[in-house]
């Protein structure tokens, strides 16, 4: 007992020594953590909130009914499901506009939601009689109540001017939702009589084929899976982030392997020297992994805490992003589960685990024997770097593979992967080469050591340039896709956007009144209507619009490609225009045929044109006006755009709404919808940025921490060259010289490798996550940017070991002649 | 009476406010709601008119019991309610109406008591009764008049685990209850509106867990409203509809307040009836069942002194807990003394 005891105390006595070692460690460790255990936070918090919104209808497994081309179907099916003794529950949803805020408003029969849906929320809707008593209540989640600036018990007018219940808040709410009695819903959405879904109750045996026979193929019936959109919407989204939060691990377990590397080298004489006095090797092995388990405990509980931190602050971003790209409505109020919170340990311990096992197996090998023999630098460069080499080649080939094998996000981002870590693995051979390359060329002897010592220097800071290389490349390939799609939506918009104002109606009936009147307007010079259906292509919702033969979208509207008179074709026969995304994802291509499921039968349509459709989820078919009125009766007809002289934009809109008033739910004009467009693209993209800068701040942690390590042992290589006469502050500022090359080094390899990173995404992942295929650009001035900020950040992380040398004690590097292990 | 008035505005309300039965639940019944109308002495019952709904009461219901024997040679017993609740003397178009509708199924053997409970909002068409032909539905239940003087009609109901279909046949006129159909609840004045069918003869058929059973029996259809509730210190009720083997019919409730409260109808064959007052009559609890947290008197001693009718009543199966939105003990009942027959006892507020 006393010997495990002193062995023990003897190995841990090295961080009493090394504090600054144990400090890297920790840091390096926690900060990993933090960066993986935060990214899984946010994706676990907005996976959350998408099962809040969708337990309302799917708690419970509950199977769900919707129209056979979705949208809104008539009550009187509700009834004639009832009466057959289906056991259903009523539901419409629909958007609507609180102090120009978009809501989504859910209206809820509370006498026939099925008991297994007896969630917290179903249990508050029932005990308020009020519910469907007087005026009813509108539950709302109180982060959204607060949000629109209210509080408990106001009643807010809809921007259409419909007083809604007093507002209820109801933490089981999904936030951006309003959920309120049916027959208010109904009134506040203008769709009397109208439902989007029917609940089924868990008891009931309802199959597909009762329910198309019961409803004359009106309603089918979906599994639960398949109502939450919102889930299969955003995985991409989910597996870019989690790619982020790997990348992030991996560059903080950069961080951890070099300190751990260090350590043990620092700590090979302590090991042999109790290994000689009897200490068993299994002992110091044991030593050693109650040290990683304390490593663990500590760096996971920061981790977690840091992880936690970071979640919370970019929250609002991912937030925003989600909202920018799918209307997804996120939670800003961080909630985490035991899960999250283990797992982060599980990250802490096994990276601590994976950075030790070189260490640990080694201590079991030690030859105890064996004469404590000086590790030259160059000895382990040597070995190092062949592993090296052969890792990276590994890394390489395993890229290639995938990119020929693999179709999907996961071997998309695996060949991403292991391309860049089979670059990054080669940085050390370009980096030596480099100092190789100006050793030959000097002539002056101090120059000559400058390179020459420089190579020595690569094991120990291989790994910190490694996580910075990382971090500069994806800074440049991550930048380069946003600025190319910035510029290609932007482009996009405004040819996409050429009439002057666009209008909803609240009913058909309006739209007509107003078309009518609008025809009259001697300052309106064309109406286009924009009418809308939706139907299923491969379980998959599509949305249907109409396009009327005008001059706004032969000229304007952007094509990708297209059949010659495309849009003669369009309007005479039964061709389509087909969004990118969709084309791709049913793998058609122009003059192909595709069978378009209609109310009650298919329809044979030729493609005749592919159009970008950049940020929309969903696909879409643009069709002719009247084949669209034709053939999807349920269509709605409330979607308008108007062409006018630019200046009178202002005075139409007036005379529309004091003309019309109520009669119309939405009236915009362009500009507003491209600052609308546009500000959900700057907003799809800020998680992004985000990470991008956190990652920064980390390889230079990394870098710093390594440096510092680095610098107590490098005063035995520095040492015999001051011994001969070479001030302190000259070989200072060698040192600086020297990672400045470093850093110069990794920027040049960051800018070819961030190219790759930004083909890739462009190329690979955009195109199978999200189905549009962008022009790739590439940035030199924004590689001039990165090439200084990695200088930079060498100068600043370089600044306490630089100083520390020029102001080392002449005593401190006379040791370095003593200290021989 | 089918002291149902009571238990129909707690079993809605209830179903709204909580799961849990409660006193306070009572109080709030005991509560008098001016706008609706109230029933009064010598107001009249006109037929086919009164078979719907009124729409100015605020509580009513459609309910039939049916004692059965099966071809399996089992005795069987089934209920079908539907219970009307209304927040405002009046109905409006689509999800604005303020109606409630609840309907309850039961069939009851020696061994089973199955039974199920289904809720709708009125003004959409999901629950409803509709009158000339009479017609009341909830979902896929009915009760449903086959010909214009109701001699004839057809109910129906499902649940996952029991369905049934029963014809019912009665040239019988109906029956009215209490004063010429006005029916007193209490000493200080709580009535209600109330007449019966306890003619009909029953032909029809069970399915139990797919399994299915002709039946034959006798059945007693209940018709009341009211708009008053509870006294306010009653705290439940025993109601019994007795088929006696010499063709009357027997009608008895005692409400359970400060002081007990006993009313009943006897039915000659031929329809004519004669009121029972409280000192004619004698009920008894001979056995408790427990059942769950409920202790339920479901054997009793029935005495009608002016009758000289000395009976005891054994429940089918003592099991016949109705454990739905406001729960009370419903099942058949078979009886033996003075004279012999089957019936239907409800017990609330256990």
């Amino acid at each position: 007992m006393k010997q495990v005891f002193w062995s023990l105390a003897a190995l841990l006595s090295h961080w009493r020594k090394h504090p600054a070692s144990l400090v890297t460690l920790l840091m390096g460790l926690s900060i990993a953590t933090a960066l993986w255990s935060g990214v899984q936070a946010l994706n676990t918090q907005a996976r959350n909130s998408y099962n809040q919104a969708a337990a309302i209808f799917t708690q419970g497994n509950s199977q769900n009914i919707i129209a056979q081309q979705g949208g809104y179907f008539n009550q009187d099916l509700f009834i004639r499901l009832r009466r057959s003794g289906a056991k259903v529950s009523p539901i419409i949803e629909g958007r609507i506009y609180l102090q120009k805020k978009e809501l989504k408003i859910i209206g809820v029969d509370p006498i026939t939601t099925p008991k297994n849906l007896s969630v917290e929320l179903v249990h508050s809707l029932k005990s308020s009689f009020d519910l469907i008593d007087k005026a009813g209540k509108a539950f709302i989640s109180p982060e959204t109540l607060q949000g629109l600036g209210s509080k408990s018990d106001d009643r807010l007018k809809t921007d259409r001017g419909i007083l809604l219940p007093p507002l209820q808040p109801l933490s089981s709410v999904p936030p951006g939702v309003i959920i309120t009695d049916i027959g208010i819903a109904q009134n506040t959405l203008a769709r009397a009589g109208k439902l989007s879904r029917l609940v089924v109750d868990q008891r009931n045996n309802l199959n597909s084929e009762q329910v198309s026979r019961l409803t004359n193929n009106s309603l089918r019936l979906v599994a639960p899976d398949d109502s939450n959109d919102l889930t299969r919407l955003t995985d991409s989204f989910h597996l870019n982030l989690t790619a982020f939060g790997m990348l992030a691990f991996v560059v903080g377990f950069f961080i951890v392997n070099a300190s751990v590397g260090l350590a043990f080298e620092q700590r090979l004489p302590t090991l042999r020297t109790l290994r000689a006095l009897g200490a068993p090797a299994y002992l110091l092995v044991f030593g050693m992994l109650i040290e990683i388990a304390a490593f663990t405990l500590i760096a996971g509980l920061i981790g977690v805490t840091g992880g936690y931190l970071i979640a919370q602050e970019l929250l609002p971003n991912v937030a925003a992003s989600l909202e920018g790209l799918y209307g997804a409505q996120i939670s800003s109020r961080l909630a985490l589960d035991k899960n999250w919170f283990f797992s982060a340990f599980a990250m802490a311990g096994s990276g601590a685990l994976l950075a030790n096992t070189a260490g640990l197996v080694k201590t079991l090998r030690l030859p105890v024997l064996n004469v404590a023999k000086p590790i030259a630098w160059r000895e382990i460069n040597h070995g190092y770097l062949r592993r090296q080499a052969l890792l990276a080649f590994l890394a390489i080939v395993i890229a290639v593979l995938t990119y020929s094998l693999g179709k999907n996000l996961l071997s998309g981002f695996a060949f991403m992967a292991c391309g860049l870590l089979g670059t990054a693995m080669l940085l050390p051979f370009i980096l030596a080469l480099l100092l190789l390359v100006g050793e030959s060329q000097s002539q002056q002897p101090l120059l000559r050591w400058l390179f020459a010592d420089g190579r020595q220097e690569i094991p120990g800071l291989s790994l910190a340039l490694m996580a910075l290389l990382l971090t500069l490349s994806a800074n440049i390939g991550i930048g380069g896709m946003v600025t190319g799609f910035r510029e290609t939506f932007l482009a996009w918009l405004d040819e996409r956007l050429i009439a002057e104002i666009y209008y909803e109606t609240a009913t058909a009936d309006d739209a007509r009144k107003i078309e009518a009147w609008a025809q009259s307007d001697r300052e309106i010079d064309a109406i286009l209507p924009v009418w809308r259906a939706k139907t299923l292509i491969e379980n998959q919702p599509v949305e249907l619009m109409g396009m009327t033969f005008h001059d706004t979208y032969i000229r304007h509207f952007p094509l990708l490609s297209s059949k010659e008179n495309v849009w003669e074709n369009l309007h005479s026969n039964d061709s389509i225009l087909i969004s990118e995304q969709l084309a791709r994802r049913l793998n058609i291509n122009i003059d192909d045929v595709l069978n378009l499921p209609t109310g009650d039968k298919d329809w044979r349509v030729t493609i005749a044109g592919i159009f970008p459709d950049y940020g929309n989820p969903k696909g879409q078919i643009r069709i002719d006006h009247d084949r669209l009125a034709l053939h999807f009766t349920d269509a709605s007809r409330t979607h308008y755009s108007l062409r006018v002289a630019a200046r009178s934009t202002g005075s139409v809109m007036a005379r529309m709404k004091a003309v019309h008033g109520e009669k119309i739910i939405r009236i915009v004009d362009q500009e507003e919808v491209k600052k609308i467009s546009i500000g959900i693209f700057e907003k799809t993209f800020m998680i992004t940025g985000a990470l991008n800068t956190l990652m920064l701040i980390v390889s230079a942690v990394a870098l710093f921490t390594s440096l510092l390590t680095l610098s107590n042992l490098r005063l035995r290589q520095v040492a015999p060259v001051w011994a001969i006469g070479v001030s302190r502050q000259i070989l200072a500022a060698i040192e600086l010289a020297r990672i400045l090359i470093f850093a110069a080094g990794v920027a040049l390899v960051a800018i070819p490798l961030g190219v790759f990173i930004t083909w890739g995404l462009v190329t690979i992942i955009n195109v199978i996550a999200f189905g549009w295929r962008l022009p790739m650009h590439i940035y030199p001035m924004h590689w001039l940017m990165v090439f200084i900020t990695s200088l930079l950040t060498a100068l600043l992380a370089s600044l306490v070991p630089v100083i520390q040398l020029a102001r080392s004690k002449p005593i401190d590097l006379l040791k370095g002649f003593t200290d021989a292990r | 009476m089918r002291a149902k008035y009571i238990i129909a505005p707690p079993l809605l309300l209830i179903c709204l406010t909580s799961n849990a039965f409660s006193e306070e639940n009572m109080n709030f019944l005991s509560q008098e709601k001016k706008e609706f109308e109230t029933p009064i002495p010598g107001g009249q019952i006109i037929f086919p008119k009164d078979h719907g709904a009124h729409t100015k009461f605020r509580t009513e219901w459609w309910y039939l019991t049916t004692n059965l024997r099966g071809d399996d040679g089992k005795e069987y017993g089934c209920q079908w309610t539907l219970f009307r609740h209304a927040s405002e003397p009046l109905t409006r178009n689509g999800w604005e109406d303020r109606t409630m509708w609840m309907g309850h199924a039961a069939i009851t053997s020696e061994n089973k008591h199955l039974y199920t409970e289904t809720l709708a909002r009125g003004g959409v068409g999901q629950a409803a009764v509709e009158n000339d032909p009479f017609n009341a539905f909830i979902d896929d239940w009915s009760f449903t008049a086959l010909d214009n003087n109701f001699s004839k009609a057809l109910v129906t109901a499902s649940a996952d685990d029991f369905s049934y279909r029963l014809h019912l046949e009665s040239t019988m006129p109906f029956v009215l209850q209490g004063v010429a159909g006005y029916s007193l609840k209490s000493e200080q004045g709580q009535a209600s509106y109330y007449y019966s069918q306890p003619f009909f003869r029953v032909d029809g058929e069970l399915k139990i867990n797919k399994r299915s059973v002709h039946v034959v029996g006798q059945g007693w259809m209940d018709r009341e409203w009211s708009s008053q509730i509870l006294a306010p210190d009653q705290k439940g009720w025993d109601w019994f509809s007795l088929h006696l083997s010499d063709g009357s019919k027997v009608m008895l409730f005692r409400l359970r307040g400060n002081l007990t409260y006993l009313s009943g109808n006897w039915i000659m064959p031929n329809g004519d009836t004669t009121a029972l007052t409280a000192n004619e009559i004698k009920l008894e609890p001979l056995e408790e069942t427990k059942i769950d947290r409920h202790l339920v008197p479901t054997r009793w001693r029935v005495n009608i002194l002016s009758h000289h009718l000395l009976i005891e009543t054994t429940p089918l199966n003592p099991n016949s807990w109705m454990s739905v939105s406001f729960p009370y003990w419903e099942g058949p009942i078979s009886f033996t003394g003075t004279s012999q027959g089957t019936g239907y006892l409800e017990m609330t507020g256990y």
